[in-house]
């Protein structure tokens, strides 16, 4: 375990060097950014095998013993979200190599992607809340560089939005650390936990605490805070949009409940009851949002938004069933929501435009193309038998049992007009005349890049369905991942070694 | 009997390929899959007597959902129709668009939609029958939507799929309240719990939320208009969908959870009100259409609602009629849109004012509309004939609470009546009407079902036997055994002169069409129906969500900051400091007079930085306020953060000069108002953050473990400088972060340079 729980650390930013160090070729970077991409999804999966097996685990790093040093700390939870964001990481790779131009992988887009999925692994991973900064700062950077990679002008413009926003999360995150260390003399989660236990309903924890709500609330776009993503999400290229929509919010959803399962539980009556007014206008906001826009991309970026409030919800009903539905919801929304911006590049590859206005005839001439969409839209709309169905369920039935009707009542609908925008994009791109082609014409058939593309499409698609079918499997996971969140005694126990 | 269910689902991915490889044979190949199945079932029919089967296939235990199945009297006859009319439909389909390119996808979402409403009336587990009743609304979206080029068929399918999707959501939260209360999703095992069920305090909610889901189903007003509009459909859909299967499921629903839910006044007076008003609302309706299809649909609208009404009257009279007016509503409804189909096929128009006098030309849809009419209308000896005759008779036998049951029933009768000879008569017989021209008979393939059905209802009133296929479904429904005197003839009574009163209403309706219409047709309910208030519940949502997109994602990164800002400060202020009590303190002891000159002189330089009206005045004031909070990092003892902090001033001055150098001369444009804004952000921000940091100082709760640094850096660490320990040693892992934040950024700048001179990227 020693060895192990610092890989998917070390595994991405090797990779990152290894890329840099072959510079000059774009075939090696390639290579390299691939071999890494599957060497973090072979670590991923092992790591997860062995907690389930033997429970918490914790690593000081440097051997300075907690709360000293930094510790690294894997739990189900976590290592739930470096395997999914593996996944991800190795399709929108595999998309990346068919998709990305020339230019854009010259100058670094490789190492800048292993970067990226190195901080996100870090914020994962790590056991220590000045720590958990860094990584956000390392993710920050390099999806900053990532969106704006290209230079062209209309990713500057969201790429300064993207960067001022988040920065602003940064400053507040930061004075939120400094305070609290005041506060509480250590920055170590697991000792946060137990200094701040007996604090019940002290003013000044639940005032730091709300500074993180804010910080992370900024990083998980929720209501109203949320501007940065519709912002600029629809401006890189497609595989980049594709992996900051599945990884970027959720990574400040996974602090949320991280740090609200954890350390904040002084005065839940508040907290979480604040958590959960802002999960339904975060979905309803969200919703909204996206019944206006004319994009393709734009549409999914709102989409996201609306979907942070459904596992905000999950954290904000803090019941077993409750966070084990938001776990799960966090796992398929990553991979329906990253397969929805793939295969939007797939459209916009084929008919040159992502204006809903000017698509069209792709289900009479891309059958496959169709059914591939309808797949990960249905399941964002929580469409049985697939995983959003599921996701949902748990979540309307955690609410029900909590008699908190009044969010189920905005889950549900909301839920109706998600169908409604995934059916515009339908009846749009998919049923209707292309108003520019000539409807009797067949197009041309697609490249081998356009089959590699679709093949990742096509692999994230079928984890949706197997989501959805086999619902028993990831739920038992995500409902002890939520048993761990909820009794945080082994998770102490783990990094301070049983010591009160 | 998973088999059963999954059949249909396996068998449609393969639709499209069997039509490609042989495109004239792939109907019929198809249609043995649905024959086949209603053979399975009639080979089980003789354990019905011993009770109900049931099949357990465990899916998702931790949720109790399983995929369990239940066959008895109930779900027999329904699936038993499903799979008989969803052979026939896949048959005519193959005539009806043969040589269309889509042939294949219509097979397969047939197939899928058949397979979903078998799943749907089999299912045990209320969440396993909540997945199949979403896929049959789903792939009805698709079917309606076959013509999908054209804008009132997408129409027409994204209302269907909202309208019944808004229900379908509503189920959900009624199916889930429900298995709260009766610990567990299988309707086996909630019905024995009936009792506790309709006497808990939620009993009126699950009752609401559940019919709301039956209701949008099953077309009951206001949500009927969905229906008629989605005769946009082709033939073989709206006869599937749309007469035979799923706007049964609703009137299914009802009927399997009336002994769950039942007998209450509340279910009572909600089913059987809804199920009368949408009877005579469907009836009327479907008397003043103009075209063929739209006249089925709204009387299917009607039959639905009598359907309603009975299930909500409840009576062991009233349920018979029920599963007999279903049975012969499956039969005669199939067969007239089937030989609707074939009229528009035939003579190219379903617009009632072209047609008439089609029987020359078309003389076997002739002859399957017109028996198929006679059931309609419920003449003798057609089982039509029957179903009208219990209907009325169930009808009359009501509760006391609902005496308007019988006089709803009658009139809906007459006006049906006379809407069954608009769409045979009218159409078949009597003058040639200007479609009648060109007209031709369909094909073999498009025959075989609109035949099949429409003589068989015309003919089982005769055939003896029924009551075995009839009387388990009636008794599910009632929870004891009824049975069922299925003879034509039953004497003088009052149903019979009902009967006979509804038909020569229905005659002089028939006849006096034109002036009822002229007298009554002036007012236009279009105006006020439903159907406007969903365009204008449609319409207010979006122009809600484009007012509030606009007001919050406004483009402006100003308009942003705003908001961000305004936000975390209220909620800091409100939700942490107000509601903490200001737990300030002042600092344990006074400032010396050096780090008062140092904070004047901090303060001083900030001002002008503000004031300053140019570029640099106000970096080289900046870069003095930097300087001076250096300064007090060194009075505090950090003489590492302090060098640290003069240097980086230092370049951030040099740079900030050369950067500006190229830029244009300094301007104000802001306006005076922005700029008072401006102060008063900065300002709520600057106090807020002073706050907090006197709050903090003064309620420390542990000691920080700084200590522990100072104490181990030489000893453990081997370094004298304890910052720099704590850096490279203690928490490197933070540095390694740093650091690479630091590469990317560099890896940034080059790269943003490099792409610019070398064109940007694609």
């Amino acid at each position: 375990m020693n060895v192990l729980l610092p890989l998917p650390l070390l595994m991405p930013l090797l990779t990152a060097v290894l890329c840099l160090l072959g510079w000059r070729s774009r075939r090696w970077q390639q290579a390299a950014s691939l071999a890494g991409g599957f060497a973090l999804l072979a670590v991923a999966v092992v790591l997860l095998v062995a907690v389930r097996r033997t429970g918490v685990q914790a690593v000081a790093v440097g051997s300075w013993p907690p709360p000293y040093g930094i510790v690294l700390v894997v739990d189900l939870f976590s290592a739930l979200m470096v395997l999914v964001s593996a996944i991800i990481g190795v399709a929108t790779i595999i998309y990346s190599l068919a998709t990305v131009d020339a230019a854009r992988e010259n100058y670094g887009y490789h190492p800048l992607v292993h970067v990226l999925l190195a901080g996100v692994c870090g914020a994962f991973l790590t056991g220590d809340v000045f720590n958990l900064y860094v990584w956000f700062e390392v993710m920050l950077i390099a999806s900053f560089v990532l969106m704006a990679l290209g230079g062209e002008r209309i990713q500057m413009e969201g790429a300064i939005k993207y960067v001022t926003l988040n920065l602003v999360s940064s400053a507040i995150f930061l004075a939120a650390v400094g305070i609290l260390y005041g506060l509480a003399g250590t920055l170590n989660m697991a000792d946060l936990a137990m200094k701040l236990r007996p604090a019940q309903g002290d003013g000044m924890v639940v005032t730091v605490s709300l500074m993180f709500m804010a910080a992370f609330g900024i990083k998980a776009a929720v209501f109203p805070l949320f501007f940065w993503l519709p912002a600029s999400y629809h401006v890189p290229p497609v595989a980049v949009s594709a992996l900051f929509a599945g990884l970027l919010t959720k990574v400040g959803v996974y602090a949320l409940v991280r740090l609200f399962t954890l350390v904040f539980v002084q005065d839940v009556g508040f907290t979480h009851t604040l958590l959960l007014v802002v999960a339904g206008l975060t979905m309803a906001s969200g919703v909204l949002g996206a019944a206006v826009q004319r994009e393709f991309r734009r549409i999914l970026s709102f989409h996201i938004v609306s979907q942070i409030g459904y596992m905000v919800m999950g954290l904000a009903l803090f019941t077993p069933l409750a966070v084990s539905g938001a776990v799960f919801y966090i796992i398929h929304h990553i991979i329906v929501k990253t397969n929805l911006f793939l295969i939007a590049g797939l459209v916009s590859r084929l008919q040159g435009t992502e204006a809903l206005a000017l698509l069209g005839g792709l289900y009479r001439w891309r059958p496959a193309l169709a059914m591939l969409f309808l797949i990960p839209a249905l399941s964002l709309a929580g469409i049985p038998p697939l995983s959003g169905f599921f996701a949902k369920l748990i979540l309307v039935r955690a609410g029900l049992e909590t008699r908190q009707y009044a969010i189920v009542a905005t889950a549900l609908l909301v839920s109706l007009l998600t169908l409604f925008s995934m059916t515009k994009i339908w009846q749009e791109a998919f049923w209707k005349q292309a108003p520019a082609l000539d409807p009797a014409v067949a197009p041309a058939p697609a490249g081998p890049a356009y089959k590699v593309a679709a093949g990742a499409a096509v692999a994230l698609a079928a984890l949706t369905v197997s989501i959805g079918l086999g619902a028993e499997f990831l739920l038992r996971l995500s409902s002890e991942a939520a048993g761990q969140l909820l009794d945080p005694s082994a998770y102490v126990a783990a990094v301070l070694g049983g010591r009160p | 009997m998973l088999f059963l269910v999954a059949s249909g689902f396996l068998l449609a991915p393969l639709a499209p390929v069997l039509h490609r490889r042989w495109p004239r044979r792939a109907g019929w190949l198809l249609s043995l899959l649905p024959f086949s199945l209603s053979a399975w079932l009639f080979l089980h029919a003789r354990h019905l007597e011993e009770g109900a089967r049931r099949w357990v296939y465990p899916w998702i235990p931790s949720l109790d959902v399983a995929l369990s199945f239940r066959l008895d009297g109930l779900s027999f006859l329904f699936s038993l129709l499903i799979a008989i009319v969803g052979g026939f439909v896949v048959l005519y389909a193959s005539g009806y668009l043969e040589g269309h390119e889509h042939l294949g996808r219509i097979y397969a979402w047939l197939l899928t939609f058949m397979a979903s409403m078998l799943g749907l009336v089999l299912a045990d587990n209320l969440i396993a029958l909540f997945v199949f009743w979403e896929l049959t609304s789903l792939s009805s979206y698709l079917l309606i939507g076959f013509y999908h080029e054209r804008e009132a068929a997408r129409a027409a399918a994204l209302q269907a799929l909202l309208v019944t999707g808004l229900g379908g959501l509503a189920l959900l939260a009624g199916f889930v309240l429900m298995g709260r209360i009766g610990s567990s999703f299988e309707l086996s095992a909630l019905e024995p719990q009936a009792a506790a069920l309709t006497s808990h305090p939620l009993y009126a909610a699950v009752l609401l939320l559940v019919l709301a889901g039956a209701f949008t189903k099953s077309a009951q007003f206001p949500f009927h208009f969905w229906l008629p509009d989605a005769m946009e459909a082709p033939a073989p859909v709206s006869a599937y969908l749309h007469a035979a299967a799923m706007v049964k499921a609703g009137v299914y629903l009802v009927a399997r959870l009336t002994p769950t839910l039942g007998g209450t006044p509340l279910f009572l007076s909600l089913v059987a009100g809804t199920g009368a008003l949408t009877m005579i609302l469907g009836a009327w309706l479907a008397y003043r259409q103009a075209y063929l299809k739209r006249i089925l649909a709204y009387s299917t609208v009607s039959a639905l609602g009598a359907l309603m009404l009975l299930l909500g009257l409840g009576t062991p009279a009233a349920v018979k009629a029920a599963i007999a007016v279903f049975f012969a509503h499956v039969l005669y409804k199939g067969a007239l849109f089937l030989a609707a189909g074939n009229v528009e096929h035939g003579a190219g128009t379903g617009e009632l004012r072209l047609l008439g006098g089609l029987a020359r030309a078309m003389p076997l849809t002739a002859f399957a509309a017109l028996a198929a009419a006679a059931s309609m209308a419920g003449l003798p000896p057609s089982f039509g004939f029957i179903a009208k005759e219990s209907l009325l008779a169930g009808a009359l036998e009501v509760p006391p609470e609902a005496p308007w049951a019988a006089w709803i029933a009658v009139a809906a009768s007459a006006l049906l009546i006379a809407v069954s000879l608009l769409v045979s008569w009218r159409v078949f017989a009597g003058e040639a009407g200007k479609a009648a021209a060109g007209a031709h008979e369909a094909s073999p393939a498009m025959l075989v079902g609109p035949v099949a059905l429409g003589t068989s209802g015309f003919l089982l009133g005769l055939s003896p036997g029924l009551e075995r296929l009839l009387e388990p479904a009636a008794s599910v429904v009632t929870g004891a055994p009824v049975p069922m005197d299925l003879a034509l003839w039953h004497g003088w009574n009052l149903p019979l002169a009902l009967s006979g009163a509804s038909l020569a209403a229905g005659l002089l309706l028939y006849a006096g069409r034109k002036q009822a219409l002229a007298a009554l047709g002036a007012l236009d309910w279009g105006r006020f129906g439903p159907a406007v208030w969903y365009r204008a519940t449609l319409k207010a949502t979006l122009k809600l969500a484009d007012v509030q997109t606009r007001l919050l994602q406004s483009g402006y990164l100003r308009g942003y900051l705003t908001i961000v800002v305004a936000t975390v400060v209220g909620l800091l202020f409100f939700g942490g400091l107000r509601r903490a009590g200001w737990q300030l303190s002042a600092p344990a002891e006074d400032p010396g007079a050096v780090e008062t000159l140092v904070v004047l002189v901090v303060l001083a330089s900030v001002a002008a930085a503000v004031v300053s009206s140019s570029r640099l005045g106000a970096i080289a004031a900046l870069g003095a306020a930097g300087y001076g909070i250096a300064l007090i990092f060194l009075l505090a003892g950090a003489p590492d953060l302090a060098i640290t902090q003069f240097v980086v001033e230092s370049l951030v001055v040099v740079l900030f000069v050369f950067a500006f150098y190229r830029l244009p001369r300094f301007a104000r444009l802001s306006s005076p108002a922005s700029r008072l804004r401006d102060v008063a952000f900065a300002g709520a921000v600057g106090v807020l953050m002073s706050l907090l940091t006197l709050a903090a100082a003064g309620s420390s709760l542990h000691e920080p473990i700084s200590n522990y640094f100072g104490e181990w850096a030489y000893l453990k660490a081997h370094g004298r400088n304890v910052v720099n320990v704590i850096l490279v040693d203690f928490r490197a892992l933070d540095t390694l972060g740093e650091i690479t934040v630091i590469g990317i950024a560099a890896l940034g700048v080059y790269a943003l340079l490099g792409l610019r001179r070398t064109g940007g990227g694609a």
